[in-house]
């Protein structure tokens, strides 16, 4: 009962800690290198699951402006003779598909056709001209819900195609930041302008910001109206491309075999042919990929934690030697009432604050190495890392997983002290 | 003070047991000074352990101002040994990275007095045995007579009601054993009961009683004329 009483006002005691710094800092040269195994177990755990996070937030920001669950699907060449067809064919998809798909396929949530000139060789790009400058550039024709799949960022002042645009087929159109350098003096503003396409004028109503990443658009991209393209180039009912994002929660990989499978109905497409309808899972490239970065984490915490494992098991070992060196100390203890209890706790708290210190140093040292990291990748686009950090839930769960840790292998040298008889530690050799 | 009845202590060795002490008697008053001497297999050391709770009786009777000690366990044995007895070893057994002061205090610690009170009290106890001056050193920056004088001043420090000392002049040369005496003879006459055990004939005659133990039994105890040490030598 007394000693109970005493266990927990012994944690807050001054003495209590004076009696273990005095024993700790007795022998300072193997403290601190048993504190250095624990703390480079922690620290390899902080700097490798910050990493692991880094390159997780790196994925993350390329795919920041693309709906994560979404895809594009295009036609191929069938590869198999179909009810009276022969090989070779060249599917081509239709605005009337929109409406069969949405009706057959609840998970789809947005879906935007897309033609392009310019982008997969066959046709040529449109050429462009404002007063006396030209260029030729990549021409897409787009519905506004594009946007909702494929962000696009619009400098200030201009917007992107809307519904009105869209029903009354405006000839109006978004440019690209290069197209605008290239087209524009320095400090003409491009909205409101009238260039033109192909001979046709257009009115810029925006300039859109290229983001890196995006697949195969690029800065000098014109994107119109989906109606005026079909008008512009006479493609009637046609299509290039669907743009597909489905509900966040719909499995992705799932939806595009559903898509598919509809496509290849209405197209007299085999059901078994795999080549006549092209497309690209951005969810399940973005699924493999985060998965690979929680792999990454995962594997972080387990070498972690071993590496962890090992420096405490390492402390056990010292304080176990230390106990045995301090056999005769103890007997003294003893002799002068310390009980048994008072041996105990104080060769566990040793335990405790030496796996507690090195803890601390170790996130601090840690941190700091994410922090120097951080400062290096700041500026790199081109490759996938940003931002390394450790959530704070993760350090806290390391730090009480190393003081449990701690406790438990200080057990054994405190068992050990507490079985060393005085009679037998003062025995006069 | 103390009151031991028909005492048998023997250790197991292997098959056979070895029959240390072969029922002791002996009766200690409040204020005695009591050498215990003796050849070495004697038995006084053993005895001297089994005093001071370190070791368990086998058989009879141990009363501690009127207190059995019985069936103790090593907590309860930490207690009492904390409150009744102070310790005096003939290696010092002081701890080497404490200070002086800091080793006089510690048995006050285990007692669970508040830090100023115990420096306080350490302090007291260190001018007593003449190192107040000390009290800032490492046992290794002291002489084995101020080593001693220290942990007389540790045992001392939990105001114990018996002082056992084992063997405490046996690691110093005959000036400084003779300080050590001196000092113990002083802390008896205010009042401290004190046994000393010893195989040195002229130390257990600066007691003022002495049990000679052979073979694990006591074969003389005699009061004896008290050779008194003069304060300095």
């Amino acid at each position: 009962m007394l000693y109970e009483m005493n266990s927990l006002k012994v944690l807050f005691d001054f003495d209590t800690w004076q009696e273990i710094f005095g024993s700790i800092a007795k022998n300072k040269t193997r403290t601190i290198i048993t504190v250095i195994g624990v703390l480079w177990g922690i620290f390899i755990y902080i700097t490798l699951a910050g990493a692991a996070k880094g390159l997780d937030n790196g994925f993350e920001r390329e795919f920041q402006d693309m709906a994560m669950n979404s895809m594009f699907v295009w036609p191929q060449r069938t590869s198999v003779p179909y009810a009276g067809f022969k090989v070779g064919r060249n599917p081509r998809f239709t605005i009337s598909n929109v409406n069969d798909l949405k009706m057959q396929i609840p998970e789809i949530k947005y879906i935007a056709p897309r033609s392009a000139r310019g982008v997969f060789g066959g046709s040529p790009p449109a050429s462009v001209v404002f007063k006396d400058k030209s260029s030729t550039y990549n021409i897409y024709g787009d519905f506004p819900e594009y946007t909702k799949i494929s962000t696009k960022k619009i400098y200030k002042g201009g917007r992107f195609i809307n519904e009105q645009d869209q029903k009354n087929e405006r000839k109006v159109c978004v440019i690209g930041e290069r197209t605008k350098e290239e087209l524009f003096e320095e400090d003409e503003e491009p909205v409101g302008k009238y260039i033109r396409i192909n001979n046709v004028f257009f009115q810029v109503i925006g300039v859109h910001k290229y983001i890196e990443g995006g697949g195969f658009e690029t800065d000098g991209d014109i994107f119109i109206p989906f109606n005026t393209f079909r008008n512009l180039y006479n493609t009637g009912d046609k299509l290039d491309w669907f743009t597909i994002a489905a509900y966040p929660d719909a499995d992705v990989v799932a939806v595009e075999k559903k898509v598919k499978a509809v496509l290849k109905k209405i197209h007299r497409i085999a059901p078994e042919d795999e080549r006549a309808i092209g497309s690209f899972n951005i969810g399940e490239l973005f699924n493999r990929i985060s998965g690979f970065a929680n792999g990454m984490t995962f594997l972080s915490l387990v070498v972690g934690l071993a590496t962890i494992l090992a420096g405490v098991i390492g402390i056990g070992n010292i304080l176990l030697i230390s106990v045995k060196e301090r056999t005769k100390e103890l007997g003294v203890r003893r002799a002068l009432g310390a009980t048994p209890g008072e041996v105990r706790t104080q060769i566990l708290l040793e335990s405790v604050f030496l796996t507690t210190i090195a803890g601390i140093i170790g996130i601090i040292l840690g941190a700091g190495v994410l922090a120097i990291i951080n400062f290096m990748t700041r500026g790199i686009t081109d490759y996938p890392y940003t931002n390394p950090t450790v959530p704070i839930p993760y350090v806290i769960g390391a730090l009480i997983t190393m003081v449990a840790l701690g406790t438990l292998i200080g057990l054994i040298p405190a068992q050990r002290a507490v079985s060393i008889k005085p009679i037998d530690a003062l025995r006069e050799e | 003070m103390i009151s031991i009845k028909n005492l048998h202590k023997s250790y197991k060795m292997g098959d056979s047991s070895l029959h240390v002490l072969k029922g002791i008697d002996i009766e200690v008053g409040e204020g005695e000074l009591v050498a215990i001497m003796g050849s070495s297999g004697s038995g006084k050391s053993t005895l001297l352990n089994i005093l001071g709770m370190l070791d368990l009786l086998d058989e009879g009777e141990y009363r501690l101002d009127n207190v059995m000690i019985k069936n103790l366990n090593e907590t309860t044995a930490a207690n009492y040994r904390n409150k009744f007895l102070g310790f005096v070893f003939q290696s010092f057994n002081l701890i080497n990275y404490k200070t002086a002061l800091e080793n006089v205090s510690l048995p006050l610690y285990y007692q669970g007095l508040g830090r100023k009170i115990r420096q306080e009290k350490a302090l007291e106890y260190l001018e007593k045995v003449g190192l107040k001056e000390w009290a800032s050193h490492l046992p290794s920056e002291l002489s084995g007579g101020q080593k001693q004088r220290v942990a007389i001043a540790r045992a001392l420090a939990s105001q114990p009601k018996v002082l056992l000392a084992d063997e405490p002049t046996g690691a110093l040369d005959s000036k400084t054993s003779m300080e050590v005496m001196a000092l113990i003879q002083q802390i008896n006459n205010e009042g401290k009961t004190i046994l000393v055990v010893t195989h040195e004939l002229d130390i257990a005659q600066m007691c003022k009683r002495v049990v000679t133990l052979k073979d694990g039994v006591i074969v003389k105890d005699e009061k004896v004329k008290q050779v008194i040490v003069p304060t300095h030598v």
